[in-house]
């Protein structure tokens, strides 16, 4: 009795796995734009990795007698007021946006997934008290509350972690908190209930896994405006405590001064945030639209 | 409706009851010793004891947060620790010129986003829909600051059509009386037209440079929105009764494309004051923007507290109003 009762759920549950991963894999295969955000995360990503490798100078090295040098073959970036090389500077910038964004949209998962778990699975009173409190920290528009918590804990790439991660924790509590409660009272669901699953059973083994497409959909996207408002924190002077790190943002604060004369130093540093969001952008997109084949268009 | 209004104002209640506790403790429970953090390594001990008394430090903490409650209730949001000016002053004078900036933003995101949504919808899959989706991918990957240095760099230095920073031309502009604070109005007012040009002149580059992030969300949202009703019985009803395109698309598409975009362009707000704080570094706009900017680099904790506070305010007020004109807009929303 017990071994048809078993396996049945097991292979019904392992081909409905196959079927929608493989599914979703195929079509973001075929999604061109999708693909192209791949190219641009694969660059991103890859300057990250190979920065000590490919990176033709250090990042901190540079003769003054060289500085503010338009591109060239020697610098094919040009160089900075102290006569570092741009393109090195950057392929090292890449690493500071890539550990610090990916490291601030994983905690904001992690965040996010406990409150939203605990508020969509348990309803009640703790749902309102922890969506009260999600509203709270929405009410704070955007980059202030990352500017909010960099003031208070002062400058580092820990602090900016955390501030960008609080940032994001609330949106993706209520993204699963908000599909989790449609879930619950969806007829597959009500089944399985029926049929004595527990809460915990429920939880992880039913509706997690449906829960999950918006918010893997929404990390790629936040990974975009995380790469961004890194970025932003470091212009507005709140990156990295050593000012020499080769950080994106505050790259830029410090070529604004030579937007006339230096134009590059602008265009570079500029271009590599774009292009990193561009990736994150098209990927998230393209997830969507594989991941829910509803919502073709 | 009136119900509920209450009912909205009511739920603000808990999250501005949680905003003060959160802000309560940025500036009081602030790592370290608060005095070094706020004073700086050198601090005296005379200054630091008269800084204890100003917070009310010694106080039972409890004590502290019913004192900044009842300060804030008073409308009291404190003055500066660097140069003792009042915040709610400082602040009120550079508020003008953030509107001034954000309105101009928004203008131009919402008469250039949704008409682009539109025709993007008419010509779906076409050449102009690619564009348009390229356009909205760009604003939304593009930072403000790079793309208002990008402008700066074009239209201010290279073609040297419009102005590089600023409000106005500061020596035209010597002997203008600013009583509104809103330099177009102001301009107006004193009888300058030619410094009104000039203002209008300074404002463009950062109004693009802000508007331009929800320029690409309303474009999207517009699109996707006109789409999702083009598809509905009444609409194919409406055409196969013979009605004109133009008709159709007035009276049947966006009188219900509407409620969508409408609710985005609310939660742009939120945004746009954030950008504001990037737009106005970068422009040398004096508005509350550069003055949260020159908090931070002051640590002038109490500006910084004071400022998240309002800017959350403000952000809740606009929240509440495009909750409001959404259940007007649709009546579903009252009853449920």
């Amino acid at each position: 009795m017990t071994a048809p009762a078993t396996t049945v759920p097991a292979v019904a549950e392992r081909r409905a796995s196959r079927g929608l991963w493989s599914d979703a894999w195929r079509r973001l295969l075929r999604n061109k734009p999708a693909m192209l955000g791949v190219v641009c995360i694969v660059l991103f990503v890859g300057a990250a990795i190979l920065a000590p490798v490919i990176a033709p100078y250090g990042p901190l090295e540079g003769e003054l007698s060289n500085r503010l040098l338009p591109p060239s073959p020697q610098h094919i970036m040009g160089t900075d007021i102290q006569g570092r090389d741009q393109y090195t500077r950057i392929l090292y910038g890449a690493q500071i946006s890539l550990v610090v964004g990916v490291g601030a949209v994983v905690m904001a998962l992690i965040m996010g997934v406990l409150l939203g778990a605990l508020a969509g699975g348990l309803g009640g009173k703790v749902d309102a008290v922890l969506m009260r409190s999600t509203d709270v920290l929405l009410s704070i528009p955007g980059i202030l509350l990352a500017i909010g918590i960099i003031a208070w804990l002062d400058r580092g790439l820990w602090q900016i972690t955390l501030a960008v991660a609080v940032t994001y924790a609330p949106i993706f509590a209520r993204i699963l908190r908000g599909s989790l409660l449609a879930l619950r009272e969806s007829d597959y669901v009500i089944a399985a209930r029926s049929v004595g699953a527990g809460g915990g059973r429920l939880l992880t083994r039913h509706m997690m896994p449906n829960a999950l497409t918006p918010l893997i959909v929404q990390a790629t996207l936040v990974l975009a405006t995380a790469v961004i408002d890194i970025a932003g924190l470091g212009f507005l002077g709140l990156g990295p405590p050593d000012p020499r790190t080769p950080e994106w943002g505050t790259m830029l604060t410090d070529a604004r001064r030579f937007l006339q004369s230096a134009p590059w130093l602008v265009f570079f540093p500029g271009a590599a945030i774009v292009i990193s969001a561009i990736g994150f952008n098209l990927l998230g997109d393209g997830l969507r639209e594989s991941l829910d084949p509803r919502l073709k268009r | 409706m009136l119900k509920y209004t209450i009912r909205r104002l009511l739920a603000a209640i808990p999250v501005l009851f949680g905003l003060s506790i959160i802000l309560f403790a940025f500036v009081h429970l602030i790592p370290g010793d608060p005095c070094r953090s706020i004073l700086g390594q050198h601090a005296s001990v005379e200054s630091c004891n008269r800084l204890r008394e100003n917070l009310g430090l010694n106080d039972p903490m409890w004590l502290q947060y019913i004192h900044y409650l009842g300060k804030l209730l008073r409308l009291d949001f404190g003055a500066s620790i660097i140069n003792n000016k009042p915040f709610l002053v400082e602040f009120g004078v550079r508020f003008p010129a953030t509107i001034e900036l954000a309105v101009a933003a928004m203008l131009f995101a919402v008469l250039v986003g949704i008409p682009l949504g539109r025709l993007a919808a008419r010509h779906t899959q076409g050449a102009i829909d690619g564009g348009v989706t390229i356009v909205s991918l760009f604003g939304v990957s593009i930072p403000v600051f790079v793309l208002a240095l990008t402008l700066v760099f074009i239209f201010a230095v290279q073609l040297q059509w419009l102005p590089t920073q600023g409000r106005i031309d500061p020596r035209a502009a010597v002997r203008l009386a600013t009583p509104t604070g809103f330099m177009l109005v102001d301009t107006l007012l004193g009888g300058r037209p030619d410094l009104f040009v000039d203002a209008l002149r300074h404002l463009v580059l950062p109004a693009i440079a802000l508007g331009t992030i929800p320029l690409a969300i309303i474009t999207r949202i517009t699109r996707a929105a006109v789409l999702d009703v083009n598809n509905e019985d009444y609409v194919r009803t409406a055409r196969a009764k013979g009605l004109k395109e133009q008709r159709v698309d007035a009276r049947h598409i966006m009188r219900n494309a509407w409620l969508p975009v409408v609710t985005v362009i609310g939660l742009q707000v939120g945004g746009l004051l954030a950008g504001a704080v990037l737009t106005e570094t970068v422009f040398a706009w004096n508005g509350v923007g550069r003055y949260v900017v020159d908090a931070i680099q002051n640590r002038d904790y109490l500006i910084i507290q004071s400022s998240i506070l309002v800017f959350a305010l403000i952000f809740l007020v606009v929240n509440l109003l495009v909750d409001l004109s959404y259940a007007y807009l649709n009546p579903r929303i009252r009853y449920s």
